[in-house]
């Protein structure tokens, strides 16, 4: 009996060591759903390794704190880009060589088919996401806001405005709404007379925001018709728009853009089935998977040389994504640098304005 | 001389008696070990190692060994000289190979602001770097030559420190390391401290109102109907946390239940619907009714055991109703008063999630700037804030002791 039992629970444990799972932390909702859709389960049928999806609200926190507690248990991370090239510098993740990643389908290396900053040195982009403004059609019959300055004017487009809790993104948008073209938005905010021109743009709509938080919160707050327009990233408006048939318009006006990371924590403990999966996901087929399931572009080339259609098999996707050239006329690369450097600053500004009332 | 007592056999017998009760005494700590070493475990060593991370941040210190040595050898106020960096190179290029500059520039950084990107890209350059180092470093960046990025540098050679002490303050540190107030548009933590411990005060006093007639009528119905009363009061507190702070979500926002009532009977019109919730009205609102339980379960235990003959007594002495209310009644509650509003008060103070849900802008209390560093993986930060929250409570408490007295607290 005893011995029996010995023996089974060395099975199991070894079965356990044999069936190595990759754990992969995102954002949940429809962008969790187009990973675990387009990354997960592709590659756990090409593969046979079992793969997990995990939550949270921000991957990069519970990163950093597994990784200082020394108790990881998530293989792969997606995380926006300052974060990984931040923790990167921190030594909190693994260094990704780029001769594992595939060429593109079309036979580029992949150094040449990414484009420019997708590869970092520990991560790999796996699409370009943007951070956009969205109405409700309904509130607007007489047409409406089509630009930044539209989102900052309470006269022409009364009504409750939905923005992002935090000080990234909010004052680039902020001054853009103020009439800053996108190429000059850094060098301004880059000096105190910027930053106070920003939040001087935000005081005149302070009393209509509706702070949101997780990237699901912003269409929920559209939809219950607690705002009338709200920033949002732009995947979360068009699962709402085409899946779920809201009547959202989204305004690319002063769309501000970037890369988004798969990243390996250090002293994951599946390292190389994580190398696997990250080569797997961010190959030629692996984006264009993805993108089929939300609208975020792919950051191959190769990806975008025959036309994407959305997995309802009509819609197209090149009008929807943030890199399409009609939707890039005023459009700003979040600037990962500046972030790095001033997120403390300018957040506990951010906070004590906000806390002011 | 008086003969020393002993026992049957021989010994003396104070001796005996201490023995025994040392055997009995040793055998009780034993069984308290359990609980002790739980606590020690569970509550003690985290919050020392809390209260140590609030003072403690090697990130600097750890990484840069030749500049600590220079900052220890030349006091502060000496001009950075060629040997300072040497030092500063060496210390890059061990950054470089060991991936440390985000680790030692982010410590910096919290000092002083868009310094982090100055140690990460001189790490990335240092390798390229001759003497002399410091025209280099100035060719470099030019913020390399300045006092103040020295001065931060200085002072987070130390991994025990102060500096997060001094932003929970909203000071900072001069050029020359004497402590200023932040800019008036930075200033954040006194300013919710004290709006935190207000709000508290307010929700304590809120549930103590709303709180005590409950009791009151919990106490003084016959059974079956308290009993049903009861019910009433304990389901929600035993309904999860953040089910009822969504609830009240979906009754307080503007298209809400609450407003559409309201439109409907014509209180409000369509386009006044009131503003309950993503603001501080919310925050109250929600926090009052999820802390209501912890008040009135104290009130109750202790209302229910006040003998109604001494109300009754003084009535028949002649006291109007309100004067046995206030010189019979309330005095014997008072343990209770104390009790529930002690816990409610305590609970609101650390209270996060509901004022992050419900809270809006200026709904947010000093527990959220501590997510909020927590998020950003400014742990120390954190920890200073927390422990300024710990003090806040454990002066109170004191002041409780003081005025109060302790032993009266009754819970139960």
């Amino acid at each position: 009996m005893k011995k029996t039992l010995i023996l089974s629970t060395a099975l199991v444990g070894f079965a356990a060591a044999a069936q190595a799972e990759v754990t992969v932390m995102s954002w949940g909702g429809s962008y969790g759903a187009a990973q675990t859709e387009g990354h997960l389960k592709p590659f756990t049928a090409a593969t046979g390794i079992p793969t997990r999806m995990v939550d949270s609200e921000n991957p990069a926190t519970p990163i950093k704190a597994m990784v200082e507690a020394n108790n990881v248990t998530v293989d792969v991370a997606s995380l926006e880009y300052a974060d990984a090239i931040r923790l990167c510098d921190e030594g909190v993740l693994e260094p990704i060589d780029i001769a594992i990643l595939p060429p593109g389908s079309d036979g580029t290396p992949a150094v040449d088919d990414f484009l420019p900053g997708a590869i970092t040195d520990c991560g790999v982009s796996t699409d370009i996401w943007s951070t956009v403004f969205a109405y409700d059609t309904t509130k607007f019959p007489d047409g409406g806001p089509t630009t930044a300055a539209d989102f900052f004017d309470l006269e022409k487009f009364p009504g409750k405005r939905g923005l992002r809790r935090g000080a990234k993104a909010v004052l680039e948008f902020a001054l853009m709404g103020d009439g800053v073209p996108a190429s000059e938005v850094y060098d301004v905010l880059g000096t105190p007379e910027g930053i106070d021109r920003a939040f001087a743009k935000l005081d005149t709509i302070k009393s209509e925001v509706v702070w949101w938080e997780a990237g699901a919160q912003a269409p929920q707050i559209l939809a219950d018709g607690e705002v009338v327009m709200t920033t949002a990233y732009n995947g979360r408006i068009f699962s709402a728009q085409i899946t779920e048939g809201k009547p959202f318009q989204i305004v690319w006006d002063g769309q501000i853009y970037e890369n988004e990371m798969y990243v390996i924590p250090k002293g994951a403990p599946n390292l190389e089935e994580a190398k696997q999966f990250i080569a797997y996901a961010t190959s030629t087929e692996g984006l264009r998977q993805q993108a089929q399931w939300i609208s975020y572009g792919p950051a191959r080339k190769s990806a975008l040389i025959e036309p994407l259609i959305f997995n309802d098999g009509k819609t197209e996707m090149a009008p929807h994504l943030p890199t399409y050239p009609d939707n890039m006329k005023n459009a700003l690369e979040s600037d990962w640098e500046f972030w790095v450097d001033r997120d403390a600053e300018l957040n506990e500004r951010f906070n004590a304005w906000l806390a002011a009332g | 001389m008086a003969q020393l007592l002993t026992t049957a056999d021989g010994r003396p017998l104070a001796e005996a008696l201490a023995q025994a009760q040392a055997k009995s005494r040793r055998r009780a700590f034993l069984l308290v070990v359990p609980l002790l070493l739980f606590v020690l475990v569970s509550f003690v060593l985290p919050i020392g190692q809390m209260l140590h991370r609030s003072v403690y941040h090697d990130g600097f210190s750890a990484n840069a060994p030749a500049l600590v040595a220079w900052f220890a050898a030349n006091p502060a106020g000496t001009e950075p000289d060629e040997a300072a960096f040497a030092a500063l190179t060496e210390d890059l290029r061990g950054m470089q190979a060991n991936r440390t500059a985000g680790e030692a520039g982010t410590r910096v950084n919290y000092i002083l602001s868009e310094s982090r990107s100055m140690f990460t890209r001189a790490a990335r350059e240092a390798g390229d770097l001759v003497p002399p180092y410091r025209d280099a470093f100035e060719a470099l960046d030019p913020r390399w030559v300045q006092p103040a990025v020295w001065q931060a540098m200085r002072s987070s050679s130390s991994a025990y420190t102060t500096d997060f002490y001094v932003v929970s303050a909203d000071f900072q540190r001069a050029d020359d390391g004497s402590l200023v107030r932040v800019p008036e548009n930075r200033q954040i933590y006194i300013y919710l401290f004290v709006k935190t411990f207000l709000l508290s005060g307010l929700i304590t006093l809120i549930c103590l109102l709303i709180g005590f007639p409950v009791a009151h009528l919990l106490a003084t119905l016959p059974m079956a109907k308290a009993n049903l009363l009861m019910i009433l009061v304990l389901l929600p507190f035993w309904t999860s946390l953040l089910v009822r702070t969504t609830s009240w979500m979906a009754l307080l926002q503007g298209e809400g239940v609450i407003n559409d009532l309201l439109v409907w009977i014509g209180a409000v019109a369509e386009d006044g619907r009131l503003r309950m919730i993503n603001n501080q009205t919310g925050t109250i609102i929600v926090m009052t009714h999820i802390l209501l339980p912890f008040m009135i379960l104290p009130l109750y235990s202790v209302m229910r055991v006040i003998p109604p003959s001494y109300a009754r007594a003084a009535r028949s002495l002649g006291a109007t109703s309100w004067t046995t209310f206030r010189r019979i009644y309330l005095p014997q509650t008072l343990p209770g008063i104390g009790a529930g509003s002690l816990l409610v008060f305590i609970l609101a103070v650390g209270y996060y999630i509901t004022p992050a849900l419900v809270g809006g802008a200026d709904g947010q209390l000093f527990s959220n700037m501590i997510a909020f560093h927590m998020d950003n993986s400014n742990w120390s930060m954190a920890a200073a804030l927390s422990a300024m929250l710990l003090v806040g409570v454990l002066i109170l408490y004191w002041l409780y002791d003081r005025l109060v007295g302790i032993d009266r607290l009754k819970l139960g």
